[in-house]
């Protein structure tokens, strides 16, 4: 057990729904209502049209390995990790989004870019937070 | 207005650069500053407009030397901020809001005397999407991209390595430089790994120093002792706060957008440019910058680099005060940027390239997020 915890998001109001989400077990974004295009990070307009009208939508959680890091010099909370991949995922509905890769040995041969991946959870104190894992593999 | 009607008059660095535990972060700021103004041949009583980073920021490094402005910028988009507060001091200065502006830049980056290192807000974006993952400072952030870039263009570990090879080269002629000893490309690769793909060798220093700008009306520099430097272009803007959210990973549009204008505006073409300075926080940044600002195409930057074409004797000399990875880098590098840029224009560098009439500096705030770019010269157009 590692002495610090890892960080744990803080929720704002307009990020809620995506934390409440992840604690159901589903991975949401937030499309425009006005011009139709998926986005992430959660926010209070869409960055391609300025509109306030937005929904959620459920995603697929799958995904592929866009690009990461494999970081030798821990986070807080992280000691027990390193080293560990800090990743982007580019999601099948689009947007991209920073995870870590779960399930796997993070080395260099086996995290392969544009490999599949899918949505898993991780409990960060009272919030959830997505992760994703090499697509196919069963739940750690 | 015209062209090159605004000029830097006045630049000059804190006495040293690199680990310097008795300098608090103001003093670093007002031994630049004090410095830039005697280099400019003026008195600090006319100064009449302040620009600088918090913290300590404008207001307390003007109050601390006595200035009293009738202009402050506080803009702060990380390391490139220098190069935006020159921006906006040629429209303050052609607006008659200032006549005579000063920009300082001062830093414990190593030492962390006096320094105010800024957390982010816990609610703020990156710390809900990017700080769970374990992201620590630019080692884990600004190397995300370069990955992609690798597979895209097919970048070797020996092209990037050479980087820093290259900029060594240019330290070796600067006495001021940290590191000035040759270092190979199998140095680079057997340096500790820092961040996979990035070494040691591939990250930049951590110091301590500051510097400072005079810039004034080229009216008003006739009469003072440096010959001034004509700032002809310049150009501003930013892409994204977090990395994750880059457009493209393997080209930044901050540093395509900023440069695009500032060429315009000074009406240059690339074969014009004659020295250049890219902020060089890691080694891929430079790669990206050479690539984005058009002077190579797409994916062929390593291999440029490689050739020797910027090093000592290249025909595009980059980095030669050796960078942010050989020479200093205080955190907000951009300040020395511009310095460089200054000597090598009024033919004082330590490494002096021969006859250069235009060096463009391309700056860098936080992990590709903001840019600036000036185009600076020792003529008028």
């Amino acid at each position: 057990m590692s002495a610090r915890a890892k960080p744990a998001p803080v929720p704002t109001p307009e990020t809620q729904p995506y934390f409440d989400a992840a604690a159901e077990g589903e991975l949401k974004i937030q499309r425009c209502l006005d011009c139709g295009k998926p986005f992430f990070y959660p926010r209070p307009c869409c960055p391609f049209c300025a509109s306030d009208a937005l929904e959620w939508i459920t995603t697929s959680g799958r995904g592929t390995l866009y690009s990461y890091t494999i970081n030798h010099r821990p986070a807080p909370g992280f000691e027990q990790d390193a080293p560990y991949a800090i990743a982007v995922v580019q999601l099948s509905e689009g947007p991209r989004m920073m995870a870590n890769i779960v399930g796997i040995e993070n080395t260099p041969d086996n995290l392969v870019l544009d490999m599949d991946v899918e949505v898993t959870f991780e409990k960060r104190g009272d919030v959830t937070i997505p992760q994703f894992r090499p697509a196919g593999r069963e739940a750690i | 207005m015209a062209r090159g009607d605004v000029v830097i008059v006045g630049a000059a660095e804190t006495d040293e650069v690199g680990v310097l535990p008795g300098h608090s972060t103001l003093r670093l700021h007002v031994e630049g500053a004090r410095n830039a103004v005697s280099d400019a041949g003026l008195r600090m009583s006319d100064i009449d407009g302040i620009a600088s980073v918090s913290a300590p920021g404008p207001i307390q490094v003007a109050h601390t030397l006595g200035i009293k402005p009738r202009w402050i910028d506080g803009t702060g988009v990380g390391g490139t901020s220098f190069l935006l507060h020159v921006r906006h001091a040629v429209a303050a200065i052609r607006a008659g809001h200032a006549t005579t502006v000063l920009v300082t830049h001062g830093e414990s980056g190593r030492s962390q005397v006096g320094s105010a290192r800024g957390a982010l807000p816990a609610s703020s974006p990156n710390a809900q999407f990017e700080a769970p993952y374990g992201v620590l400072g630019p080692p884990t952030m600004f190397t995300i991209p370069l990955l992609r870039y690798m597979k895209k263009f097919g970048l070797t570990a020996e092209q990037l390595a050479y980087v820093p090879v290259a900029q060594r080269k240019w330290a070796a002629r600067n006495p001021r430089a940290r590191y000035r000893e040759p270092i190979t490309v199998e140095d680079v690769l057997n340096s500790r790994m820092i961040s996979y793909p990035l070494h040691l060798l591939e990250c930049c220093l951590v110091t301590d120093g500051g510097g400072a700008l005079v810039i004034t009306s080229a009216d008003r520099a006739g009469d003072l002792p440096q010959p001034p430097v004509h700032i002809l272009g310049t150009g501003e803007t930013f892409e994204s706060p977090l990395i994750s959210q880059m457009e493209d990973f393997t080209t930044s549009a901050a540093f395509r957008r900023s440069s695009a204008e500032a060429f315009a505006e000074a009406g240059i073409t690339h074969g014009d440019v004659d020295h250049l300075m890219i902020y060089d926080a890691f080694a891929h940044v430079p790669i990206y910058g050479l690539e984005d600002m058009g002077f190579v195409g797409r994916g062929e930057a390593g291999a440029f680099i490689a050739e020797g074409n910027t090093e000592p004797g290249g025909r595009l000399p980059l980095n030669t005060n050796g960078g942010g990875l050989s020479y200093t880098h205080t955190g907000m590098y951009g300040m020395f940027l511009i310095q460089e840029s200054v000597r090598q224009l009024r033919g004082q560098a330590a490494a002096q390239v021969p006859g250069v009439e235009i060096s463009v500096a391309q700056g860098n705030g936080g992990m590709f997020t903001a840019a600036g770019t000036l185009v600076l010269s020792n003529r008028t157009p």
